[in-house]
């Protein structure tokens, strides 16, 4: 894939669905003008995150007009954008449309609601079931929604589907402060992530956070791009909406791919028989029966038959 | 046991105040504001709220009320001024003995305990009377020491539209207002409700701040049990006071409790931010 991607850290406004789009809209119309091939837009990026009950009254299914005015706009520049996805069967889901050419060609539903600490979605939400890759006219990409990426399963499926990026739009929380850590604790938590599943499924990690506080949680921002080698390519600092642009190559991920062959040499028979052996152990074995005895000899035993003198 | 030096709360000030700084903008604004206020007690909390707060609007959107009372110490008034002359605030001073002293004439309240509470919520009248004229929403000055234990006047010092330390021990308190350069004279001073003569938070509190917060960090933040604190070298009756505290006091950190009778109650299943619809 060679294309030049463009995250955009927004502040949408909890709820103000009217407000978010028109914010969608400029950026969109500025990327286009700027020749940005792809554009991506943070978790739940149309709605805000910390809905609770405005969940139902945000849904939208995929034939919203609101999704339609994005849509529109999607001939020259791809658009990965949040919203609250109202399912064929009355399902709400944490969701992510990749809108390209005028069409949606694909929606990720959330797999990992996270529900600890801070969070509730599992509460508020369905969760997705499945991981898979994007056919786009850029390349073949994977979405992990936030806390998907906390999780191999969805990476490790995008790298044996060959997925060349991985998009990440995510809303997380600012947290973390202290003196022997440098900058914040979760945004070094997060490099650690992109890093790691970038180095070991050898693709183009993008991550774009939002920024702005819901209620006094503010959200960490440092959108940033890791190239498949692993290392941090870049990353916007501070609190404040920005964008990150970064041109993404073909021949980088060739490169690494050629000098450290991982997915030549992966196994995933090896995971699959683990994964059979985890999930369908096999039924206990049935106890032997007791040893014979002397006054009951084994054949009596195992093949009853009338005794005859 | 020695006082703890609390060297594992410390902060990375500068981040801190960036946080604290872009709270208070965005939510202040969100909620249709452009300007604060707050009282000034002379001590360190209310100087690094309004300290923050200069930082966050300028100092002339930033209205910092002195609310003395004929009993309070002289030194608490003259730490206000001085701390809203460096910050180039609007100081206004507004006396509350007289109204305070008629109310507990006339019932002739003699236990420190309610006088002390009076005031502070005569303080929080007199603030959020203010708040109108000034068209400012009012920010806390209560750090997370003192809400885990409920050193606070429930609806005195406790009420306020939002706070920007009430995530700080006392320890990162201190660390944050010498990072923002809050005057020495603030700093040096034992740390005092001033709602009595001579009266200071650890002489009624019964431990010092430095065991507070070394415990509280341990029991809520690191989420250590009591046996590990023990084992560690703490002071049994101490730790024990302090556990007891945090969980008696529960009730001043959530709003009334509203008995359910209908499909949909607030507080229970009504579920909104108050962002909401900002």
């Amino acid at each position: 894939m060679d294309c030049t991607v463009r995250l955009s850290q927004l502040n949408p406004t909890l709820g103000d669905l009217k407000h978010n789009l028109d914010l969608h809209l400029r950026e969109v119309d500025a990327a286009r003008r700027q020749g940005i091939d792809l554009l991506v837009f943070p978790e739940l990026s149309l709605t805000g995150y910390f809905l609770k009950d405005q969940v139902s009254d945000l849904a939208m299914r995929l034939d919203d007009p609101l999704l339609a005015r994005l849509l529109a706009m999607s001939n020259e520049v791809s658009i990965v954008v949040g919203f609250v996805e109202h399912g064929a069967g009355d399902q709400l889901y944490n969701a992510t449309a990749f809108l390209e050419r005028g069409r949606v060609l694909h929606v990720h539903r959330k797999v990992h609601l996270v529900s600890y600490g801070m969070f509730d979605e599992a509460r508020d939400f369905s969760p997705g079931a499945e991981f898979r890759p994007i056919d786009s006219r850029l390349g073949r990409l994977g979405l992990c929604i936030c806390e998907d990426l906390w999780h191999v399963g969805g990476g490790y499926t995008y790298f044996l589907e060959r997925c060349d990026a991985v998009i990440v739009p995510s809303a997380s929380p600012a947290r973390g402060i202290a003196a022997g850590d440098e900058g914040l604790r979760s945004v070094a938590v997060w490099d650690t992530l992109l890093s790691a599943q970038a180095l070991l499924f050898q693709c183009w990690m993008l991550y774009c956070n939002r920024v702005g506080w819901e209620d006094g949680i503010g959200f960490a921002g440092h959108s940033a791009v890791f190239g498949p080698e692993g290392r941090r390519r870049a990353q916007l600092e501070g609190l404040s909406p920005g964008r990150l642009d970064q041109r993404l190559s073909s021949a980088t991920l060739e490169r690494t791919r050629v000098r450290t062959p991982l997915r030549r040499d992966e196994r995933p028979q090896v995971l699959l028989d683990a994964l059979e052996r985890a999930l369908h152990p096999p039924a206990p074995r049935v106890p032997e029966p007791a040893a014979p005895t002397e006054s009951e000899p084994e054949e009596r035993g195992r093949n009853p038959r009338p005794w005859r003198p | 046991m020695k006082n703890p030096e609390n060297k594992e709360l410390d902060i990375q000030c500068e981040l801190a105040e960036e946080l604290l700084v872009s709270f208070l903008r965005e939510e202040v604004s969100q909620a249709g504001f452009q300007r604060v206020l707050l009282g000034l007690s002379g001590g360190v909390d209310s100087a690094l709220s309004a300290a923050l707060a200069a930082r966050a609007f300028g100092p002339e959107n930033v209205l910092c009320v002195a609310l003395p009372h004929r009993t309070s110490a002289r030194t608490s008034l003259e730490h206000a001024e001085l701390l809203a002359r460096r910050l180039g605030c609007p100081l206004r001073r507004v006396e509350i003995s007289a109204a305070v002293d008629a109310y507990l004439e006339q019932e002739k309240v003699l236990d420190p305990t309610r006088r002390g509470n009076v005031m502070a919520r005569l303080r929080m009248l007199v603030l959020y009377d203010l708040s109108v004229e000034w068209k400012g929403l009012v920010v806390g000055t209560s750090n997370k020491t003192e809400m885990l234990l409920g050193y606070t006047t429930q609806f005195g010092d406790s009420a306020h539209a939002l706070n920007p330390l009430g995530d700080l021990y006392k320890h990162q308190v201190y660390q944050l207002a010498r990072h923002l350069e809050v005057p020495h004279e603030i700093l040096d001073k034992p740390p005092s409700a001033d709602l009595a003569a001579g009266q200071t938070d650890e002489g009624d509190l019964g431990f010092t701040y430095a065991f507070a917060d070394a415990i509280l960090w341990r029991l809520v933040d690191r989420r250590m049990r009591v046996d590990e604190l023990l084992r560690e070298g703490f002071p049994a009756d101490v730790v024990k006071k302090i556990a007891q505290r945090i969980v008696r006091n529960q009730y001043k950190r959530l709003p009334p409790v509203i008995a359910k009778l209908s499909e949909r109650t607030i507080g229970h299943d009504f579920r909104y931010l108050r962002d909401w619809g900002m």
